[in-house]
Formats: structure tokens, sequence, C-alpha cells
């Protein structure tokens, strides 16, 4: 089999097209390249998504933490106490148990004129449920350094936007918000790292992979047992993250740029 | 019973891995700083390679890695008439004297070898990110304080161990902590890597129905997994206290932020 066919049979095998059948024996070198590569499909799905939502729910969570209410700060503080206080691994079990638990068939929601049926079982498949639980993890790291930098805002920015009459709306959507962002983006660059190489996790603790349909590390796992020889998948998916990390970096390196580009750039 | 001992073993790898953490955080960080261009190399390819790769990859990697590296050597010390390849299509094999563990010894041996791997494993990885932090801290340390040094006609060594490396522990603190931080919350992983630990016992109490019992009761997973996130929260709870006050001892006398309070 020649490897443009393998790359058409698996290319996209992680999301369920092409072959079914996995490679069992003579496995080539171009099957696990190809195999592992079509795996970081899921690496990345997980990995945009949860940073994508997180990254708006960490900004409100890191206003709610600095907020002087107590019951808007306490919840966000307990919030990212639990969740930073625990690990990841132990999230995953936790809240896949308690999403099996739940009713396997669904709820029925009545909205008076159309019924809406919720699949929980949903919840127990990994494209949601690994999703949340890597959503609400990344939010409460990301509140946390937010939060960090809220407390760093200059003073002297706030009381100028009051001084030209903004409103406080304005001053925290003008003001506050973007200088918190740009004073915590190399720390948000290092939290987005971390929650790429997080989305590994997935297949490997409690959400099985459906019909083998598995991330990156799935394959490599599958390729080191059925080969007994670790020495080419990992080395596979460790050149894969390489290049994803530095991509990662190279994105948010030119959105830090922009985020700095009024600073005179002698300082 | 085997569940409260698990707890040992979280606690067990802790210890047993701080020191070599250390030790490889210090051979990484002065690599690093050496002015032989080699070594240098190899202590930047050190540093950065956990940045890029998910330390789960190692800790599936250099287990399975080391075991087939000692048996390979192994292999070659004490069967050197054996003629056949070890790697015969997808196994890997070696003669029966150079099995490591050997073969019959008892079942805790295995498991203590298995362990011992797995340490390395996670020495080998959260060295390296020590090694960063102990790098940035050696490199933070105020340039005057060195100079004072040499100026009072200290030698090279003598300024490395009497100002250099006590002030850089200042520094290095926070970093490090965080690094305990992660280090605790890494240690469920070694479920993975095949020990007895905590999240093991915890699926096999909690299931209903496992390989080896069928329980009386339904399925307490969710419970004892409850039950170990809260242990995890009092851990990290109780170091954040521990490092606070730590934090606050050694910055004295330093004319810092933290050390003038």
């Amino acid at each position: 089999m020649t490897c443009a066919q393998t790359i058409s049979d698996y290319g996209l095998r992680a999301i369920g097209l092409g072959e079914r059948a996995l490679p069992r024996a003579d496995i080539t070198l171009c099957e696990q390249v190809v195999l592992i590569g079509s795996g970081l499909i899921w690496n990345v799905y997980f990995a945009v998504i949860a940073l994508g939502l997180g990254f708006f729910l960490a900004s409100s969570i890191a206003f709610a933490r600095n907020s002087s209410n107590p019951f808007v700060w306490r919840p966000a503080a307990f919030f990212i106490f639990v969740i930073r206080g625990s690990p990841l691994f132990i999230q995953f079990f936790l809240l896949y148990e308690a999403f099996v638990l739940l009713p396997k068939l669904g709820f029925d929601i009545n909205l008076g004129f159309v019924e809406v049926t919720i699949e929980t079982r949903w919840l127990t498949r990994a494209w949601l449920g690994a999703t949340i639980v890597l959503f609400l993890n990344t939010t409460a790291y990301t509140a946390q350094i937010f939060y960090g930098a809220l407390r760093s805002v200059p003073k002297g920015e706030i009381e100028a936007g009051k001084a030209i009459g903004m409103t406080k709306s304005q001053i925290n959507k003008r003001i506050i918000w973007p200088t918190m962002l740009r004073l915590s983006w190399a720390s948000y660059t290092n939290e987005a790292i971390f929650l790429l190489h997080a989305t590994a996790l997935v297949f490997f603790s409690s959400f099985p992979a459906w019909r083998q349909q598995g991330d990156a590390l799935y394959f490599a796992s599958y390729f080191a047992d059925k080969t007994f020889n670790p020495f080419v998948p990992y080395p596979i998916i460790a050149g894969y993250f390489i290049v994803l990390t530095l991509i990662v970096i190279f994105i948010f390196g030119w959105f830090n740029r922009r985020l700095n580009r009024h600073i005179s750039k002698n300082h | 019973m085997n569940f409260y001992f698990s707890f040992l073993v979280v606690f067990s790898l802790l210890a047993i891995c701080v020191p070599f953490i250390l030790l490889f955080g210090f051979t990484g960080a002065l690599a690093r700083r050496s002015r032989i261009a080699p070594f240098r190399w190899f202590g930047l390819a050190y540093t950065s390679m956990v940045r890029g790769i998910p330390d789960i990859i190692f800790f599936l990697f250099v287990p399975i890695a080391l075991d087939q590296g000692i048996e390979y050597l192994r292999h070659h010390a004490k069967c050197p008439e054996w003629t056949e390849p070890i790697r015969q299509g997808n196994d890997f094999v070696v003669c029966a004297a150079a099995k490591m563990p050997l073969g019959p010894s008892p079942q805790w041996v295995h498991e203590t070898y298995g362990f011992f791997l797995a340490a390395l494993a996670f020495a080998i990885v959260f060295g390296a990110f020590a090694a960063n932090t102990l790098h940035g801290a050696l490199a933070a340390v105020p340039k005057n304080q060195l100079e004072t040094g040499a100026a009072f006609g200290m030698s090279q060594k003598q300024i490395f161990w009497r100002i250099h490396l006590p002030q850089m522990w200042v520094y290095a603190l926070p970093g490090l902590s965080n690094l305990w931080m992660i280090l605790i919350k890494a240690t469920p992983l070694l479920f993975l890597l095949g020990v007895e630990d905590i999240v093991y016992w915890a699926r096999e109490l909690g299931g209903s129905k496992t390989e080896r019992f069928a329980y009386p009761h339904g399925d307490w997973r969710l419970g004892y997994f409850l039950v170990l996130l809260v242990f995890y929260l009092l851990l990290s709870w109780v170091s954040e206290h521990v490092f606070a006050r730590l934090n606050l001892k050694m910055s004295k006398g330093l004319a810092t932020i933290g050390g003038q309070a």
C-alpha cells in the first residue's frame, strides 16, 4: 500500500471517515504518521473550543472576583480555588462519572410552544463532556491570571478615563479590559500551551474513544502497544505537539504585538 | 485497606521525586549556563522540550524506553552468544537472564520496579521545569552582588557557593512553589503508568463490578472521586500556606517588597 493510499484511508480516521479497521500487523511508518496526525484533529478541536469559550467566561469571572460584593466575589473565588486546587485528571474522572449517572435518556424541556429534548448521553461522549471539563479548567486558570493582571492596572489610567467623562462601563470596556489583557498576555500564552498539552489526557482518562476515534495520544499508545516499540510513535506525536506549540506561540505573539502596538518600542 | 495505603504511595512518590527533581534541575540550569557549547545546547534542549511536548507523553514514553534500554544493555552483557535479533517484528525479545526484573521474582518486586521507573519519568519531566526556574533565578541575582564578591578577592567557586546560590533561592521560590503545585496535581497520572495508586483503588472499590470482584453496592465511584478531590484540595491548600510562610522567612533581610514588610 502506498503512502498516498494510506493518507486517503486514514487521514480523517479520527473523525470516522475512511477505513474502519485500524492497521494490526506490519505497521508502516507512514501509517503511524498519518493516524497520529489525524488524531491531532481532536486535540486542536478541544483546545480551540475550550480556549475560545473559556476566554470570555474567564474575563467575566476575573471581574466578578474583583467585585466588592461578597455574594459575587466569593463564588468566583471558590470556583477558582476548587478547579485550580485539584488535578485535571481527577476532574475528568469525576465529571465523567457524574455524567454517566445522569438519566440516560434526556430531559424534555417544555418551552410552551416547542419541546426541546436535551440528550444527556452526549455528555458522556468526549466531544461534549471532555470539552466541558477542559473549558471549566482553562476558565479557572485564566480567570486567576486575568484577576492578577486586573489588580495591577494603573490607577492613573482609570482616573484619566474618569477625567474625560467616561462612564463606568466605558472605563471597564475601553481601559481596564484591554490593559488587563495586555498585562496578562504572556501568562495567558503559557496557559494556552498547557491546555493544548492537557487535551492529550482526554481519551487517556475516562472518556472512551468511540469506535476507536481517538486523539493523537490514543493512536500513539495504540501503536506503542501493538509494535511494542515506543521509539517510533512517541517521537512522532512529540514532533506534532512541538509544531502545534510553535503555532500557538506564533498566534499569541502576533496578538501580543497588536495589544502593545501603542507602546513605543524605545522603552 | 489498600485504598488507604495508596495515599502513602502518592506521598512516597512526592518524597522520592523532589530530591531528583532538584538534582536534575540544577544540572540542567548549570548546563545551560555552561561555557562549553555542547553542554549549553544540551541544557537548552532539555529545558525547552517540556514546553513543546505534553508531559503525559513523557510519562508514557520514559518508563518503556528505560525498561527496554536496560534490558537491551543487560542482554548484551549477559547473553553474548544470543544471535537472534532483539526486535522480531512486533516483539521485543531478550534472553531470560536479561529480563528486568527477573521473571520468577515476586509480584512486589515487579510493582516496585514499575514504581521507580514512573518516579524517574516524573523526575525527568519536572527536573526540566525546575531547570527553567533555577536558570531564571540564577540570572535574577543582581550582578553587583557578585561583583562585590569579586572585589573582596573571592574565587569563582566562593562567589558561587557563598553569594550566588544563597541569594538565588529567594528568586527561585515562587517558581518552585508553583512547580510543587503542578507536581501534586500530576500525581494521579501514576495510575496511567500501571501503579496501583489512589485513582486505581477509587475505581476498583467504587465500581459495583470490577475485574476481580462483584461488590454488593452500586456505583460509588462518584463518591470516591469526590473524596480524592477533597484530598487534593486540602493538599494544595496546606502547601499554599506553607509556601507563603517560607517566602516570608526567606525574604528577611532582603530589600524587596516582600522583605521590607
